[in-house]
């Protein structure tokens, strides 16, 4: 049996966040009435012209400059002619030999924690096209030019992935990066970022690609996995069967979960491309590459890096606490919070490195599940970073336990109160007091003769149960380390009466 | 006769009372009511419009506004989109289009204050050498109306010539101002590649339109030009130089001006018109002149050059009339493909067709590199030539046509005979370099032209080369036979 290899590589289009087409000065905004936001130009009206927005080429060199790339000193606008209704001027303004950013590389960490580079041909700019609308116009169809002319960045990756997986893993880093730049949203359901993949498979350890499919369109990073493994296995059987692929265009349905034909080869348009003669070429200096590059944030990679050496955190903590500039920010300053009142001094790596463990563990747990769980975004998080610093500080100190913590920060979420006056009004403060506690073991061990017979011929596991007794005893605000030793001594102290 | 008057004498006039602008405006309409049902060189009036803009001008003037323009009637050339007024283009597809905006050529004009009388008709999208292939019907050359005006501008050459207003607008893209001016006995000025935007002219090949004037003589066409030209930001091929005072040199001597004869021009050039170009060549040494003769070597290679980057970008530039936004759509489409095939089908001529299908040939995948990337690389040679020219000379001189106007009907139906008649112009428009055709004589009662070329922003030397030579000259002071009253 043949052992087959995926080879994947995506054109990913993201939509740079301009205020401004990139061909004229109509709005960008997303979700205006229809046509509100088309310009003579935009209508490609008889003598109009197209006149480049400066900040979609100053957005692109941000991303060439971001993954190491060249850019191009001087790139070139084409036309690429075909027919539809959506396309006003019958041509879409695109850069076809000449694109601003040429090939650069980009580092992916997949699932197994590997880290795997993958090449990125080139990124070019071009203008997106309208919609045509099908919905509550009878017999008709109507046209919505809102979005042509918004500017695109195309992302072109070298056929480097060889998995699904591999292409989400890819897919999610540059999603990360744009938005990291703010040179885009990356809000797929409107579609801002969306991909399509050229698919193919060949037997492994031959060097020719296989004949490949573009599945067009993917605007969630679910349904390129799915889209991706049902075009797999559609050649595999294809080619298993005797059969070949062809050659062409297909769309993944999400419905029926299957890629479609919708054209072959011999189908596709002659786009004839060649220059723009109403745009000048684009000619980018050194000062302008300078002044871009000093407008770069931090990276993903370097901040994950810092991450993981400043506090001690696993490459796979770093990783996801860096895959958003609103997250990594959320989580320093929680850090810092809780550090700061201890001065932060000198030989104390040791405790800052527990601190950023528990601020980790916490961003990454329950503050992403509560933001997950009711829709919201980090920026605008219930819970400040300072709120949350103030619930963990007291774990910390030992007022409370991880337990009731938890229900503190659910009531945090949706009170909006401080974790102290929580603990406050709710006496959830964690009891330390051995005598205290002592008190209830002995009340417990009173109660349960037969356990405690059981638990000293050997069975052991009851541990927990007088553990839980206890425990539910004192509402859960037992300190669990002392609980564990009392009543580890008082059950053992009666195995030694005996 | 208010119509044989330069700008100058009517600006005077105007100035100090004699007339109003209302008065002169009436009175080209007058003329236009009169003599342009025999011409067919207006296909739009806007005589109410015009008279509003007459009075308002007036009122400026009354209130101390001055101007050279300010209240001086005008025709535009029917690629001009002209807000509120049709817009045709010279096409079926366009004869319902009405123009939501101003070309920044026509607000300019508006803003210097003239009038404008209507819209001048114009081969179809600009495409054609004889004003035959127009929606509209021809066109017919005042100094015989059993000729052609030339074209594609031949509705402004025709109503310049015949005195239907002071000036007109023009579009040339491979010799459309400079060869109806010749064949109309007109002066005619195409000025450098991105010297006047091109924003809301309707574009035939973006990279060789170029907007220009026609008047009655270079003095009357370097204050046109004074108003069209200059930066405009909505148009990112124009460019941001200032603009000289085309007027204050108009009278620089000629001495020690070098001027090459394009010898490739005069090679089985037609002996009577060879020598009405020796002559003005004489005056010119008159005026203390030079004359030597360069070779451009690949200037022979222009009109197939012209004829694939032309269509090419033609081809392209015509999509968007596609029957779904605006213009003619067909009546009641099966289908998607029905209503571009057939509106287009309807709405285009056949000369139109003819380019498009050339255009999108030579772009196809396989024929690309064979033609449009070659006729790219000759219309560089081309350029080099020019420029090591202009390395030795200030102004090059020849003939801007072969032969003065002919019948109507006798090249419609030889498109390659057709195209042949810009092989003297279509140089110039894929170097971008300004080019001018002035009045130089007659050639069997019909007036012929003399062409000057000059390097990148050079107008101010061509318009003064030109002036000098009508100061020495009346040819440009002939009115066709009729039109004179």
């Amino acid at each position: 049996m043949i052992e087959w290899e995926v080879v994947i590589g995506l054109e990913i289009h993201a939509q740079l966040a301009t205020k401004s087409k990139i061909f004229s000065g109509s709005a960008t905004a997303y979700g205006a009435p229809p046509n509100t936001q088309a310009s003579l130009v935009d209508l490609a009206y008889p003598g109009v012209l197209p006149v480049l927005n400066a900040e979609a080429v100053r957005m692109a060199v941000k991303f060439g400059l971001s993954i190491n790339a060249e850019v191009a000193r001087r790139s070139v606008f084409a036309r690429k002619n075909y027919f539809y209704p959506d396309l006003p001027k019958g041509y879409q303004i695109s850069q076809y030999e000449l694109p601003v950013v040429k090939q650069g590389k980009l580092a992916v960490m997949l699932e197994d924690g590997a880290v795997k580079t993958i090449g990125v041909t080139r990124a070019h700019l071009e203008e997106d096209a309208g919609k045509s609308l099908h919905e509550g116009l009878g017999a008709g169809s109507g046209i919505d030019l809102n979005r042509a002319g918004t500017p695109l960045l195309e992302i072109v990756s070298e056929p480097d992935m060889r998995s699904a997986k591999e292409a989400v893993a890819y897919m999610k880093k540059i999603h990360t990066l744009v938005r990291y730049l703010e040179i885009c949203d990356g809000n797929m359901q409107e579609g801002s970022f969306r991909c399509d993949a050229n698919v193919s498979v060949r037997p492994r350890g031959r060097e020719k690609f296989g004949t490949r499919a573009e599945i067009k369109n993917l605007n969630s990073f679910r349904f390129v996995e799915k889209a991706i493994n049902y075009e797999v296995s559609r050649q595999v059987d294809l080619l298993e069967s005797g059969g070949t692929v062809v050659q062409e265009t297909r769309l993944y349905d999400s419905d029926k979960d299957e890629t479609r034909s919708m054209r072959s080869k011999e189908e596709a348009n002659d786009y004839r491309y060649f220059p723009d003669p109403d745009l000048l070429p684009v000619e980018i200096d050194e000062a302008f590459i300078d002044a871009v590059r000093a407008t770069l944030p931090e990276l993903p990679d370097d901040k994950a890096a810092r991450f993981a050496r400043d506090f001690s955190l696993s490459a796979y903590d770093a990783g996801v606490l860096s895959a958003s500039r609103e997250l990594g920010a959320y989580f320093e300053a929680v850090v810092a919070e809780l550090s700061a009142p201890h001065g932060g001094s000198a030989g104390n790596a040791e405790r800052n490195a527990v601190h950023a463990k528990l601020a980790a563990n916490w961003v990454m747990g329950e503050l992403s599940s509560a933001l997950n769980r009711d829709n919201v975004d980090i920026a605008v998080s219930r819970i400040a970073p300072a709120q949350l610093s103030g619930l963990l500080a007291r774990i910390v100190d030992q007022t409370i336990s991880g337990k009731i913590a938890k229900e503190v920060f659910e009531a945090m979420w949706s009170e909006g109160k401080t974790a102290d006056a929580i603990i406050e009004a709710k006496g959830l403060k964690q009891i330390t007091d051995s005598s205290a506690i002592e008190g209830v073991i002995d009340a417990v061990i009173a109660a349960n003769p037969k356990q405690l017979a059981d638990y000293r011929s050997g069975k052991d596991k009851l541990f927990g149960f007088f553990v839980g007794q206890a425990m539910k005893a004192t509402g859960g605000k037992a300190n669990p380390a002392q609980l564990n030793e009392l009543l580890k001594r008082k059950l053992g102290g009666g195995a030694q009466d005996a | 006769m208010l119509h044989t008057l330069s700008i100058g004498e009517l600006g005077r006039s105007l100035d100090s009372g004699q007339i109003s602008s209302v008065e002169l405006t009436r009175h080209f309409l007058g003329r236009i009511e009169r003599l342009n049902p025999a011409l067919n060189a207006l296909i739009t009036l806007t005589a109410e419009q015009a008279l509003a803009t007459a009075a308002a001008a007036d009122a400026r003037r009354a209130a101390g506004e001055r101007g050279p323009l300010l209240g001086i009637p005008l025709i535009h050339k029917d690629i001009f989109c002209t807000d509120g007024v049709r817009t045709s283009c010279g096409s079926r597809m366009l004869d319902n289009f009405v123009a939501p905006y101003d070309a920044t050529v026509v607000a300019r004009l508006k803003e210097a204050g003239a009038v404008m009388l209507g819209k001048a008709n114009m081969d179809e999208f600009a495409m054609g050498s004889s004003n035959e292939t127009s929606y509209y019907g021809p066109v017919k050359n005042p100094w015989d109306t059993t000729k052609v005006p030339g074209g594609s501008s031949g509705g402004s050459a025709a109503a310049t010539a015949a005195r239907l207003a002071p000036f007109a607008t023009g579009t040339d893209t491979g010799g459309s101002i400079r060869q109806p001016a010749a064949l109309t006995g007109v002066t005619g000025v195409k000025p450098t590649y991105g010297r006047v935007s091109r924003y809301g002219m309707i574009a035939f090949a973006s990279s060789l339109d170029q907007a220009g004037v026609f008047a009655q003589s270079a003095a009357d066409a370097a204050i046109v030009l004074q108003a069209m030209a200059g930066f405009d930001p909505r148009d990112s091929t124009s460019i941001d130089a200032p603009v000289p005072d085309y007027s204050a040199t108009l009278n620089a001597p000629l001495a020690g001006l070098k001027i090459g004869l394009l010898r490739e021009f005069f090679e089985g050039l037609e002996a009577r018109n060879s020598a009405l170009i020796h002559e003005a060549l004489t005056i010119y040494r008159n005026l203390g002149a030079q004359t030597v003769e360069v070779s451009l070597p690949h200037l022979p290679l222009s009109v197939p050059t012209y004829y694939v980057v032309a269509p090419a970008e033609c081809s392209s530039n015509l999509s968007r009339f596609d029957g779904v936004r605006f213009g003619y759509r067909c009546e009641k489409p099966k289908d998607l493909l029905d209503l571009y095939t057939r509106s287009r089908g309807e709405g285009f001529g056949a000369e139109v067709k003819r380019r498009i299908m050339t255009g999108t040939y030579v772009l196809s995948a396989g024929y690309f590199d064979a033609y449009y990337l070659k006729a790219q690389k000759v219309r560089r040679l081309i350029t080099d030539d020019f420029r090591s020219a202009f390395g030795k000379v200030d102004l090059l001189i020849g003939p801007t046509t072969p032969t003065p106007a002919f019948a109507i009907g006798a090249k419609i139906n030889d498109p390659v005979t057709m195209y042949l008649n810009d092989i003297y112009t279509i140089g110039a428009n894929l170097a971008g370099l300004p080019g001018l055709s002035l009045p130089c004589g007659f050639v069997d009662g019909l007036p012929m032209g003399l062409q000057l070329i000059g390097p990148h922003f050079s107008e101010a030397k061509l318009l003064n080369a030109a002036h000098r030579f009508q100061e020495s000259t009346d040819w440009h002071r002939r009115s066709p036979p009729g039109y004179e009253r």
